[in-house]
């Protein structure tokens, strides 16, 4: 018997380029006992709109928390910028009254209305808060005890701070981390952990997301780091994807694998590679999945 | 041509400043504390973007809504240079909301000056045909099937469209004129 149950709400990035986020992360949830239901309709977080139309990004945003309320369900997204997004919003209108009532006139002309009953959470918090560290460290059959990672929790999961909620310190945040150690990996502290992927700029400008990210992969090849473990798919993107791209611009070669958390879970769980679409990733992780298995 | 360059001129003239500017901006969502700046430079020295950036700065971005000068601000391109990480805003020992100080910006210029960077029209539209930002081609659909992955959720495009339309994004779509790359 599932012991919670969530709507999934996977957003745009995951559908378009992430598969193998989504394969293993509903792997992993499935075995821990997390019941995922589909949204029954479904548009863009509002997200990307933010910057063009605060009311448009708010306006889609709250159809999506309706419709998670109509189903009496809270929100799990696995994408930072949608959980930041979603829950923002929803906090925002639960607290300001104004505001709401500015939403509902607009969402009334589709029949529906914000009340406010329903969480947003992130893979990461439900893992913490629903699952719980014993009943996952449980779940592990093979623990990585091999492996040294390092982490990337991404800017939306803890900032800003008066939004996010769920306990984590974003000058130094540690949910992750634990989340990686009980995998039986070290999780290893690397030099400005907290700053930004620079993916949310990439449409506009290239050479400046470049610069940080190739900055980021410097500091985690500096402390020997064998993969780098993000929960976001706009991040991993950014570290995975664009890898090759970095490596050609600052000619040099990095190689370094980032895999979703619910990958690193999923190997130490005793699922397969396969299983967990570890052949998706564009940097092969060739050298770790032989220390694994 | 970009106002938080280093050759902005230094000189600014009294008829520049719109003494109500700053007023209005506190008036908006995210803006509110706009007035609180002292100028310290926390924003500037943690943006992960300015150590990049020979124009991105955020203090230098309130400073100027301090003084009023809207149209350097609204057509300066450097806005769009915001990652929105938010460090700013955690950061703030005036609990100014630099971040949301540059969407409020970037939502005017949209508005007034009629101009956004490509990629937001691109993204604006997909979500419009679609209900996602980037186009799901059918191969992606058939790999979910591959994956063993559940169909993924349909969009109501009817009430999407309605959001753009009473929210006045289906016209400003319509008329704005976009540009592609920005100097950083």
């Amino acid at each position: 018997m599932p012991e919670k149950k969530y709507l999934i709400f996977l957003g745009c990035v995951i559908p378009y380029r992430l598969a193998s986020y989504e394969i293993s992360a509903r792997k992993v949830l499935e075995k821990l006992g997390i019941e995922l239901v589909e949204m029954p309709t479904f548009n863009c977080c509002g997200y990307p709109m933010d910057a063009i139309n605060h009311d448009l990004m708010i306006t889609l945003a709250a159809r999506n928390l309706c419709v998670a309320e109509q189903q009496n369900l809270n929100i799990l997204t696995l994408c930072n910028g949608c959980f930041s997004i979603l829950n923002e919003t929803n906090k925002m209108l639960k607290e300001d009254k104004k505001l709401r009532e500015e939403v509902n006139k607009r969402l009334k002309e589709m029949g529906m209305e914000f009340k406010g009953t329903i969480e947003v959470k992130h893979l990461v918090h439900v893992l913490v808060e629903d699952v719980g560290f014993e009943k996952m460290k449980d779940a592990v059959k093979k623990p990585l005890n091999d492996l040294s990672v390092a982490q990337h929790s991404g800017c939306h999961l803890v900032r800003p701070a008066k939004y996010v909620g769920h306990g984590d310190d974003p000058e130094n945040p540690t949910l992750l981390k634990n989340l990686i150690r009980l995998t039986g990996a070290q999780c290893l502290d690397y030099m400005d952990e907290t700053e930004c992927c620079g993916n949310p700029i990439i449409g506009v400008n290239e050479e400046v997301p470049f610069q940080m990210a190739k900055e980021k992969l410097d500091h985690v090849r500096a402390v020997k780091a064998q993969a780098l473990i993000t929960v976001c798919p706009f991040c991993h993107m950014m570290f995975d994807l664009n890898q090759p791209r970095i490596e050609r611009a600052f000619n040099e070669k990095f190689g370094i694998p980032v895999l979703h958390y619910s990958q690193l879970l999923g190997l130490a769980m005793g699922f397969s590679p396969e299983e967990l679409g570890l052949n998706e990733l564009r940097v092969k992780p060739i050298e770790l999945l032989s220390q694994v298995h | 041509m970009s106002e938080t360059q280093e050759h902005v001129p230094s000189v600014i003239k009294a008829e520049e400043m719109d003494p109500k500017f700053k007023y209005k901006m506190s008036k908006m969502h995210g803006a509110e504390k706009i007035m609180l700046c002292f100028q310290c430079g926390t924003c500037t020295a943690d943006c992960p973007i300015a150590r990049f950036s020979d124009f991105y700065r955020p203090r230098k971005i309130a400073r100027m809504v301090q003084l009023g000068l809207k149209d350097r601000l609204l057509s300066d391109e450097a806005l769009w240079l915001c990652s929105s990480c938010f460090t700013c805003v955690d950061h703030c020992p005036q609990g100014v909301e630099i971040a949301g100080i540059v969407r409020v910006l970037r939502n005017l210029s949209v508005k007034e000056k009629g101009t956004m960077p490509l990629v937001y029209r691109e993204l604006a539209s997909n979500l419009l045909k679609g209900g996602y930002v980037y186009e799901i081609i059918e191969s992606r659909h058939k790999k979910r099937v591959e994956f063993g992955l559940p169909p993924l959720p349909k969009p109501n495009l009817e009430e999407i469209a309605k959001i753009f339309k009473v929210t006045g994004s289906l016209d400003m779509l319509e008329n704005v004129k976009t540009f592609e790359k920005v100097k950083s």
